[in-house]
């Protein structure tokens, strides 16, 4: 049966027909979520695009988290739907609290536009598993708010379970704490990462297939959990 | 007029580039006695009735400020204040 991965499109959202591209590209169904309509109508997994929600007023995702769609989003996050926040998606995970932490202004105050490269790190996620530990993987990136930052003891605790899905490496875009570009949460369910693995997945496009693996690793987990065993990395 | 103003600044161990893009500027003004600048957000909320407090920092804690990053100052402003 093919697998339904849901995008969902806020008012501001840029890259959600790219997100839905990729998720064909990967071989699913993708299923358009609208942001005032709270159900996900039986999507397996739900993506977050890149863009400005609600035109990033007041601060990035922090009016998208009370979106409609997100409260059930967030509910069936915890209950361990996968769910990939992308850039804007990342900052709205933050918010929403289903990751910790939060993204500020780049620290040179510039936005970044490039293909960056990344060492993925933490593959027991649902959307890393179709990596190798160390990977290196181009893609690009595109951000004015990429900035991760958590108090010390957070960043600690998100190094010591694994966490980090992906670390900048041959520069650092925004400043990031410990060049962190991208993390998990405690299931290994909801990833967020800055760079841009959706414009990642076809030759004409992007500068390589790297970012593929995100959405082939969301199907594989749900293959998995679906034959009875557990999402990868997952507690549930 | 019942309004409460709500003060986001981010917290003192988050770098503020903006504050340290104005402050690296203000050599350029003759300014030099200046060794910091922080910016911060103010946000003036009207009640139609009594000013409610507890409802204001319910809503500078979910949505105006984000505590993880940034600390907040809710205060009435007497209606002389009001501009």
């Amino acid at each position: 049966m093919t697998m339904r991965i849901g995008v969902v499109t806020f008012p501001g959202s840029l890259d959600d027909g790219d997100a839905a591209r990729a998720a064909r590209i990967a071989g699913a169904e993708a299923v358009r979520l609208w942001h005032g309509d709270p159900d996900l109508h039986g999507v397996d997994a739900v993506v977050l695009p890149g863009g400005f929600s609600y035109g990033d007023y007041l601060r990035c995702g922090a009016i998208a988290r009370f979106a409609p769609v997100m409260e059930t989003i967030v509910d069936a996050a915890r209950g361990g739907l996968p769910v990939l926040g992308i850039c804007n998606g990342f900052q709205v995970l933050c918010e929403a609290h289903l990751l910790p932490g939060a993204l500020t202004r780049n620290q040179h105050l510039h936005f970044r536009n490039r293909d960056q490269w990344l060492k993925v790190e933490a593959t027991n996620t649902a959307w890393t598993n179709g990596f190798t530990p160390g990977q290196e993987i181009l893609i690009p990136v595109k951000n004015g708010e990429g900035c991760y930052v958590a108090d010390p003891a957070t960043l600690d605790k998100l190094e010591a379970e694994g966490r980090v899905i992906a670390r900048y490496i041959k520069g650092n875009p925004n400043g990031s704490q410990r060049d962190i570009a991208g993390i998990t949460n405690e299931a290994g369910n909801v990833v967020g990462i800055m760079p841009h693995p959706e414009h990642a997945v076809e030759a004409l496009t992007g500068p390589s297939l790297d970012g593929l693996g995100f959405f082939t690793s969301v199907l594989r987990a749900l293959a998995g959990s679906s034959a009875g065993g557990q999402l990868a990395g997952g507690q549930q | 007029m019942a309004r409460v103003v709500v003060d986001v600044m981010l917290k003192p161990e988050i770098l503020d580039p903006q504050g340290q893009a104005v402050a690296n500027a203000l050599p350029r003004l003759g300014v030099t006695d200046v060794s910091s600048v922080r910016i911060g957000r103010r946000i003036e909320i009207e009640f139609d009735g009594e000013p409610d407090l507890d409802r204001a920092r319910e809503i500078a804690d979910k949505l105006l400020a984000n505590p993880v990053i940034e600390d907040y100052q809710v205060r009435v402003v007497a209606a002389a204040e009001v501009a």
